[in-house]
């Protein structure tokens, strides 16, 4: 059989075998039957790219008879019309079939790397925070090695404030000596100094990160005032705990808490100027030109105050702290720092009560 | 220098300040709520802005901006002002200078 036509060239590597009228209709409702897919019931056999490798068709063992005389030769310009279609589609077919097949690959590549870096990242913690930030629109960026570094430090301290609060309840439980709770109180404090020192570090590399309490629980979060604890807040939680006073003691610390007051008022006053000038800086200009370099580089700028501002904060922190401890007895400083950790442990535990909270079906 | 030495001595509590510090801010706003009116020289716009600032550094200012006097004797930037407040140590020295109207 011979119904190669001398236009025919064929394709570089593969050659799909010509067959009949018959064969293709019977493609046709192999196509429909299957849901579209092209099933060719022809062999896709690499051969050399030699032109009279057509013609040896029999010697390559295709299973099917052609019964090509007859038509051929009733309707010969017909037929290779159709044959050369049915070239050219069976060739578009094997194209897009490639390029598909393609992009599974390089996909499921882009996959596998993926998970390895989610593996790499959760091993690098055992603590949970947020190992990856998100930006407005939900895609997730890399956070810096100091920043990550800093979450596994936290983790550390966390583990640590701890391990110090049991032993502060373990210790006021029973007898304990002056020197002693010395130790554990100065110890409890220096703790609290470090985590400062490692806040500071952190803001230099991403001030935005500690400003938004990224590595705190959610109800620590919530009460945060410029990177931290509010001062305030501490001296009104710790109150109570410290009965009974003496009275200089209770002027000392009435007159802390006025002076902490004020002290985070100004403070708040001062972050309020930054966010009105940064918003200026940002804001400046014509909004929905489309090209806005100088105003980010004027806001950059002015964030730098940001870091200052972080450290101011966790400076009045350090600072009341320290009054209180001067003022207090060992014990009363003892009794403070005890109920300071359970109070943070407390918040951390409603943050993740709730959040595995059962809501009720509405 | 001459002009920090001559600014900074001048009577009550004094304050060298720049306008975009927002720190600067903070402190003023702290002395205004202790019933005290500083006296603010803002520098940026002063030519000697840059001598200013070194001669600040040098006189033991951990910031130069802002450098707070009370009385003439320099009490330092903005951490060690809200050490002394905390401390309770700061109203004392500005006790002369409170307003008693607000």
């Amino acid at each position: 059989m011979n119904t190669t036509s001398t236009h025919f060239v064929p394709p570089r590597r593969f050659e799909i075998y010509e067959t009949t009228l018959n064969q293709v209709s019977m493609w046709e409702e192999n196509f429909k039957n299957n849901g579209g897919i092209y099933i060719p019931n022809s062999i896709i056999i690499p051969t050399d790219a030699k032109q009279d490798s057509l013609s040896d068709d029999t010697s390559h063992g295709t299973p099917h008879k052609f019964d090509q005389e007859a038509s051929t030769s009733r309707h010969p310009d017909k037929t290779q019309r159709r044959l050369a279609q049915n070239r050219e589609a069976a060739r578009k077919s094997r194209l897009r079939k490639k390029a598909y097949v393609q992009q599974l690959e390089t996909s499921r590549l882009k996959l596998i790397h993926l998970e390895q870096e989610l593996d790499r990242a959760r091993q690098q913690g055992f603590y949970e925070g947020n190992r990856v930030d998100t930006n407005a629109l939900g895609f997730s960026v890399k956070m810096s090695s100091g920043i990550v570094a800093f979450e596994m430090e936290y983790g550390h301290w966390v583990e640590e404030q701890n391990r110090q609060i049991s032993e502060l309840r373990t210790v006021l439980q029973g007898q304990v000596s002056d020197v002693e709770l010395r130790l554990l109180v100065d110890n409890a404090m220096k703790h609290y100094f470090q985590l400062f020192r490692m806040k500071s570090a952190a803001a230099k590399i991403d001030v935005f990160y500690i400003m938004s309490g990224m590595w705190k629980t959610s109800a620590e979060r919530f009460f945060m005032w410029i990177g931290g604890f509010r001062p305030s807040e501490l001296l009104k939680v710790l109150l109570p705990h410290f009965d009974p006073l003496m009275d200089q003691q209770v002027l000392d610390v009435c007159n802390l808490r006025q002076s902490c007051q004020q002290a985070e008022d100004a403070v708040s006053q001062g972050m309020e100027k930054l966010q009105h000038t940064l918003t200026d800086s940002v804001a400046a200009g014509n909004l929905g030109e489309g090209s806005y370099i100088p105003q980010i580089t004027c806001a950059m700028e002015r964030l730098e105050a940001l870091v200052s501002f972080v450290d101011q904060a966790d400076h009045l922190r350090h600072e009341t702290l320290q009054q209180m401890h001067r003022i207090l007895t060992t014990r009363q400083a003892a009794r403070g720092l005890l109920a300071l950790g359970e109070y943070f442990q407390r918040l951390r535990a409603l943050s993740s009560s709730w959040a595995t909270r059962q809501r009720e079906p509405t | 220098m001459d002009k920090v030495m001559r600014m900074s001595s001048e009577k009550g509590v004094v304050i060298f300040t720049k306008s975009s510090c927002c720190l600067c801010y903070a402190v003023q706003i702290l002395f205004r709520n202790l019933r005290v009116q500083p006296t603010i020289h803002e520098i940026d716009t002063d030519p000697d802005c840059r001598e200013i600032e070194k001669a600040l550094l040098r006189i033991g200012c951990s910031t130069a901006f802002p450098a707070v006097f009370i009385g003439g004797k320099l009490v330092g930037s903005t951490s060690e002002v809200m050490s002394l407040h905390l401390s309770g140590s700061l109203v004392p020295l500005i006790k002369p200078y409170q307003s008693l109207l607000y």
